[in-house]
């Protein structure tokens, strides 16, 4: 997915910083999100995400860049001025209202008729299934209750962007699956565009149309969910989405046609992955390997990229396994494989100190310049 | 079975004692038939009558409800606006001094905030003639200055201990800060504006020493009144009088804390009836 020109962009976020006394919470933060698209800012713990939403909402005023909405310069605009709304991550629903006096708070800042605003919060309350609850207060309503209140209350003023901060993490796993499809089908009902903030990479890619992965106040990579996980631009990115075994390696040279060889030590000789012209010859890389695009055998499979080792370790899950191959080289590579058929241990592919063939196709190696 | 903690349930017994068996017996005596202080004469309630048709007794509890009502109502938006500039303003000039002298009055002696209060109500007479004569006007100023600060302790308490976010969203939802002020901010911090009157109101209600620095003539408030009776010797008139005001402020006490109770149990079955309405 190409980058799309700026200038049709719906929010435009150029060089953006924050800095807080000496500590640059976010650092030039360049972005661009498509008008009704979910947008998700995926990082750990205190790498900005939260900062540069309040940025977008208006509550912090950038230390240098600026964000355009619309086309319009939000630099100086109140946060009661901007059609923005942002969903808090403590919901921020007022105790000493009702749930629909919390929906319709807003509505009391648009000229409409008596009968319209009433019309509009009865609209959101159907929209979020709440309606028996509407006279109840916030704290007689549960926490999925409060949530989807909160989203009903960001939405109710139609806003052109809505600002969502984790807006799962208080719900219970089974709660949180559940809500993401309801977050969703209500986005595209209302075509709103959603910037959403996670920490969860699951929740990331299930939500979202394109994703930015932030690690300490910058911008790592920006890409659709496939693109994140399949063509990950640096080790950081590969290894915070999913999980990676990474090695190093040098390129050895192009043997084949559309093929490149690399030679791994931790691996104990050369491999073929599939060839990118912006590597040289001789050049350094890391080789990353997804435990799922690897498999395991008895025998040793046909093809090129074949290695024996020795299962040091295995983890049953159900529906699949988790493996842990030692090398003769030492390392440890994981391997993740699905549980075809039913059956006891002895129907396993593979048991503890079993000796194996592990190997992958040559185009799903990933490999990283970093 | 764990060993009593016999020391402690005796220091505990004699605390009690000490505070309650004064009052105790004040409120006995006040309905004794007899003049003698120390002397039990058989039950009456005649001290209560002498004390109505006492013009001098009525008069200074009217004075006294008038201060409190308005020093207390005063100090309250005062200290309500202090108590909110001193959390949601955090980057004004001069924070940490206006801070320290919002609070300076907490530890202050109160002879010294009465000596104080009394000169400069002198020197402002001198200078533009006004107050030419203290009593009314100089109590209730007198008492909205040091009562306003407790009102402005319990407001700064429960706003930090409010999340902030409410009135962000509030902001983001299109009001202007000072609409959040009296949309959100208010109504949520309202039953701690609440006690701070109440307090502020009692204190109001029974304070001596700064009143007694700040007043004129004609103007005696009930504890001035009773402060003056004493001195000429206790009489059971005066014991039928303190315990009018001890019935007075107990029954303000127990009224608050059974507001502030049922609140708090309502509370509590919502959030069980929530709980057990599921997701
Ligand atoms: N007002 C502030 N003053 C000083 N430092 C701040 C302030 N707000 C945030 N920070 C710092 O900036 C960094 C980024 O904070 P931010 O809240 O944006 O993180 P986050 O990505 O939302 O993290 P989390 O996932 O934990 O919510 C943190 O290190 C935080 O300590
Ligand atoms: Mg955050």
């Amino acid at each position: 997915m190409a980058e799309p020109a700026p200038d049709s962009a719906f929010l435009r976020i150029e060089g953006v910083s924050k800095t807080f006394g000496t500590f640059q919470a976010v650092r030039d933060v360049t972005l661009s999100v498509q008008r009704g698209e979910i947008f998700s800012l995926l990082g750990g713990s205190g790498c900005g995400k939260t900062t540069l939403l309040r940025m977008l909402a208006g509550f912090e005023t950038p230390s240098a860049g600026r964000i355009f909405l619309d086309g319009r310069d939000m630099a100086g605009v109140p946060p009661w001025s901007r059609p923005v709304h942002m969903m808090f991550q403590s919901y921020a629903l007022f105790p000493h209202m009702s749930v629909e006096q919390n929906i319709g708070y807003g509505l009391k800042h648009e000229t409409m008729t008596k009968a319209e605003r009433a019309g509009r919060v009865r609209d959101m309350l159907d929209l979020v299934q709440l309606s028996p609850l509407a006279l109840r207060k916030p704290h007689q309503i549960s926490g999925g209750q409060r949530q989807r209140v909160a989203l009903a209350r960001a939405l109710a003023r139609q806003p052109k962007l809505l600002l969502l901060d984790e807006p799962l993490a208080a719900l219970d796993k089974k709660l949180r699956e559940q809500t993401q499809f309801e977050l969703m089908s209500i986005q595209q009902r209302t075509g709103v565009t959603f910037i959403v903030v996670t920490h969860d990479q699951e929740e990331a890619m299930t939500l979202s149309d394109r994703i930015a992965v932030m690690d300490r106040g910058e911008v790592r990579q920006v890409g659709s969910p496939t693109e994140i996980y399949e063509y990950p631009a640096s080790r950081f990115v590969a290894s915070f989405i999913g999980s990676i075994t990474s090695m190093e390696a040098t390129i050895n040279g192009r043997s084949a046609e559309g093929r490149m060889d690399l030679n791994v030590p931790a691996l104990g000789g050369v491999v073929q992955v599939r060839d990118m012209p912006s590597f040289a010859d001789g050049q350094g890389v890391t080789l990353a390997l997804r435990p799922e695009k690897l498999q395991i055998s008895k025998d040793r499979p046909p093809g090129p990229n074949a290695i024996a080792g020795l299962v040091k370790d295995l983890a049953y899950f159900g529906k699949d396994s988790l493996y842990r191959i030692a090398l003769p080289s030492g390392a440890l590579v994981q391997v993740h494989a699905v549980n075809l058929r039913r059956g006891d241990e002895a129907s396993r592919v593979a048991d503890w100190d079993d000796q194996v063939w592990l190997s992958f196709d040559p185009t799903s190696a990933i490999v990283l310049g970093d | 079975m764990t060993r009593r903690p016999v020391f402690l349930l005796s220091v505990l017994a004699f605390g009690f004692a000490f505070f309650y068996v004064p009052i105790l017996s004040m409120i006995i005596y006040s309905f004794n038939a007899s003049r003698l202080v120390t002397v039990w004469g058989g039950f009456s309630t005649k001290w209560y009558r002498a004390l109505l048709s006492n013009t001098q007794v009525v008069e200074a509890l009217i004075l006294s409800l008038k201060i409190a009502l308005v020093s207390a109502s005063i100090a309250t938006i005062l200290g309500t606006m202090a108590g909110i500039a001193l959390v949601r303003f955090t980057k004004f000039r001069g924070r940490t001094l206006f801070s320290g002298l919002v609070t300076a009055p907490l530890i202050m002696p109160e002879v010294i905030t009465g000596v104080s209060s009394l000169i400069f109500f002198l020197l402002l007479a001198q200078w533009i003639g006004w107050p030419a004569q203290r009593g009314f006007v100089t109590i209730t100023l007198a008492h909205i200055t040091f009562s306003m600060v407790f009102v402005t302790t319990i407001v700064q308490a429960r706003l930090l201990q409010s999340d902030r976010a409410i009135e962000e969203a509030a902001m983001d939802l299109g009001s202007r800060p000072w609409q959040v002020l009296f949309d959100i901010t208010l109504p949520v911090i309202s039953p701690a504006i609440l006690s701070g009157w109440l307090l502020a109101f009692t204190i109001s209600l029974d304070d001596v020493v700064i009143t007694s620095f700040t007043t004129g003539p004609g103007s005696t408030t009930l504890p001035l009144l009773i402060w003056s009776k004493v001195k000429l010797g206790v009489t059971p008139d005066i014991n039928a009088l303190a315990t009018l005001m001890v019935l007075f402020v107990g029954v303000g006490v127990l009224g608050a804390g059974i507001v502030m109770n049922r609140t708090e149990a309502r509370r509590i079955a919502d959030a069980q009836l929530a709980y057990r309405s599921g997701q």
